[in-house]
């Protein structure tokens, strides 16, 4: 690793103060950024840790009914306290393994956008609104491919906002080393439709699929689902699967969350 | 460099850290607690767990500046008061639950979390929170039988696998 200054800010307004400066990166939970740094992959001259500001901490309800994250909030608190949205507890409660759902944050996940995590899946799934320091981003306009996402420079996850669905499931076939998504999906009902998101299988990262999320909204079966296929010609293919293989689980799997849900 | 001030085992510590030290290298380099072992130094292994205000984090994962302040306890504190060996390391011992023992203050470290949350677990659940510490010597079965001794279950009935 090369080396760094410390900052660890106490509200979000002193944050965004010291990322002002040059090559200042936030630092949710780490568990992504820190091996990245070990692989001198990223140099920032200073991290800007989120962990110790307050306001960007727990679970809690809007007024509107929807279940609203602290940015700096760590898996293991959301599998904990999100108890009035179960699906999206147990998405968090399989993240990972159990020390880094202690440490890694949902804003760290989706700020960074990793093509084969699980928290994109469910914002997406979940129409979520990703709120910033400066703004509220809705989940369909934040995710911009993989690793690429609508933050600017210099600008923060303080909240994300979930409405709660009538149904939803995550199901997630595990890369077994790296315990990623080979391909994850992710299924909600709402009453005004079924959103679909698939983490794990596209070049471009997490995506929704629209063929699958009309058939569910017309009859939310699995069987809704027979027949219906996506390409493997722009999926991610490498030594854990090809690109055809990960389209085949991304219809198995969003079976099996229908299923489930 | 920064001074960082923590608790570690009951005692203060402190000492000064770059930006960049990981909690694994102050507690095994600068307060020479070696219990702490770092295997794979990719987060990956489990071997450095520690506990950070009583929950269980990597520590080659988090740099030592955050642990600034907090109360941090390793392999080395978790004997009795008079030298013995408590509940979790006794079982170890009393069931074989490791080969080389390189793992095995990660694998004691997470045992205890997970015993302080589920004092009663199943073996499915002792496996599925085991998940993040890696023995290379596979003797998972075990060391799974030692965590189940130590919560106070009968391990007669676990059959080698």
């Amino acid at each position: 690793m090369y080396n760094f200054d410390f900052e660890k800010p106490e509200s979000v307004a002193d944050a965004i103060a010291a990322l002002q400066g040059e090559e200042a990166q936030a630092l949710g939970g780490g568990q992504t950024l820190i091996p990245t740094l070990k692989q001198r992959l990223a140099s920032p001259s200073t991290l800007v840790s989120l962990k110790g500001i307050a306001e960007m901490q727990g679970v809690c309800m809007g007024d509107d009914g929807s279940v609203c994250i602290g940015g700096a909030t760590n898996h293991a608190t959301v599998a904990a306290e999100a108890g009035a949205y179960p699906a999206l507890a147990d998405t968090a409660a399989h993240i990972g393994d159990p020390a880094v759902r202690n440490r890694g944050t949902i804003g760290g996940s989706l700020a960074n956008n990793d093509p084969s995590a699980c928290y994109p899946a469910a914002a997406l799934g979940s129409g979520a609104t990703i709120v910033t320091n400066a703004r509220q981003i809705a989940a369909d306009d934040y995710f911009q491919g993989m690793f690429t996402t609508a933050l600017d420079e210099g600008e923060i996850i303080t909240e994300v906002r979930f409405p709660v669905p009538e149904k939803a499931n995550y199901q997630k076939f595990v890369q077994p080393a790296s315990r990623f998504a080979l391909v994850g999906v992710y299924v909600a009902k709402y009453a005004d439709g079924v959103r679909v998101a698939i983490t794990g299988a596209s070049n471009d990262g997490v995506f929704r699929w629209a063929e699958a999320e009309a058939a569910l909204s017309a009859n939310f079966s699995a069987s809704a689902l027979d027949g219906l296929s996506l390409s493997g010609d722009d999926m991610i293919s490498d030594l854990h699967g090809t690109g055809e293989y990960r389209a085949h689980l991304c219809a198995v799997m969003t079976k099996r969350a229908v299923a489930a849900a | 460099m920064t001074q960082v001030s923590m608790t570690v085992n009951g005692k203060a510590a402190s000492g000064q850290v770059e930006g960049r030290t990981l909690l694994s290298s102050f507690l095994r380099d600068e307060l020479k607690l070696t219990g702490t072992h770092v295997g794979c130094d990719t987060s990956q292994c489990g071997a450095c767990v520690v506990h950070v205000d009583g929950i269980a984090v990597k520590s080659c994962t988090m740099l030592a500046a955050e642990a600034d302040g907090a109360d941090v306890s390793t392999i080395e504190g978790q004997a009795n008061a008079d030298g013995s060996l408590n509940v979790i390391q006794q079982a170890f011992q009393d069931h074989h639950g490791l080969q080389c023992g390189f793992c095995t203050p990660g694998m004691v470290m997470s045992a205890a979390a997970l015993l302080k949350d589920n004092p009663k677990p199943s073996e499915q659940e002792v496996r599925d929170y085991l998940e993040g510490n890696i023995c290379r010597c596979t003797g998972y079965h075990n060391i799974v039988k030692a965590i189940m001794a130590a919560s106070g279950q009968d391990v007669g009935a676990i059959a080698a696998e």
